[in-house]
């Protein structure tokens, strides 16, 4: 059995999903804290 | 801590944090992953499938950590009422959540060709199992209870009865000597050559600085929304 499919799977998904949860939290601190600071002005 | 429990300090503090972490995190992940794939031998049992190791270690012990810092946060919040606790354990179930499902998958993965199957209901897999079901039953009360207007003080008190599940998950290999290999690094040393071991500091240090960095983007996140709906209520009172 070839384990190279298993090994690029294993770390495409791994980098995908921590992309994903970076971005998303990341995405919604901006949006939040861009809101909550043009309600100030 | 209590230093810290004023939110307006503790921003002050996370938002130059959040950057380094997430920059120095994402720079020694890159680093290990790199010497992973690419520098490090083939193991002579498990050939090539060992270098998933780099993402299953750091990916397991962040879904452990996870649960652990929401435990703590739970008796912060229980105990001495510290108004970012359930802050900081709202913000780490996700984050938690997603490394307990990554362990889980990839663990599944790296078991195809080396055990021969998917899954098996052995000790560690189930009780990892049993933790993602902990972190999206944590996730689902704090948000039923936050719509409630309540404190979220049932899901602190749940997140301290599901760190029962810790030394399960720690000791599962121990008590159930099933498909599951032993511990290879304990706090005595490690049974992984140095050739092969040396990547795995990295993409540890890599990835738990990673968490890190997410878990304050939530936390700033969650203070910014109770701030905007605080100056919401204001801007309609007025």
């Amino acid at each position: 059995m070839n384990p190279w499919p298993f090994v690029i799977a294993a770390y495409a998904l791994t980098l995908l999903a921590t992309a994903a949860l970076v971005l998303l939290s990341w995405r919604s601190m901006r949006i939040t804290e861009a809101a909550a600071e043009q309600l100030r002005k | 801590m209590h230093r810290f429990a004023n939110p307006a300090r503790f921003v002050k503090l996370a938002r130059p944090a959040t950057g380094w972490l997430l920059v120095i995190g994402l720079a020694l992940a890159a680093a290990g992953i790199i010497g992973g794939l690419t520098l490090t031998p083939p193991d002579y049992l498990q050939g090539e499938t060992v270098r998933i190791l780099y993402i299953h270690v750091p990916a397991a012990w962040l879904g452990m950590a996870g649960w652990a810092g929401i435990a703590a946060a739970s008796i912060s919040q229980l105990v001495w009422r510290h108004p970012l606790a359930a802050v900081a354990g709202r913000a780490t179930a996700p984050a938690g959540a997603t490394f307990a499902a990554l362990c889980l998958a990839t663990g599944s993965i790296w078991g195809r060709p080396a055990w021969g199957t998917w899954w098996e209901w052995d000790g560690r897999l189930t009780s990892m199992l049993i933790l993602l079901f902990l972190y999206l039953g944590y996730i689902a009360l704090d948000a039923a209870e936050r719509e409630r207007g309540g404190e979220g003080r049932l899901a602190a008190l749940f997140g301290l009865v599901g760190a029962i599940n810790l030394p399960i998950i720690h000791y599962s290999v121990l008590w159930w000597r099933t498909l599951h290999q032993g511990q290879s690094i304990t706090l005595t040393g490690s049974s992984i050559a140095p050739s092969l071991l040396w990547p795995l500091p990295l993409t540890m240090l890599g990835f738990t600085a990673v968490f890190v960095a997410v878990v304050l983007m939530r936390m700033r996140a969650d203070l910014a929304r109770t701030k905007l709906e605080a100056r919401l209520r204001r801007a309609a009172a007025e």
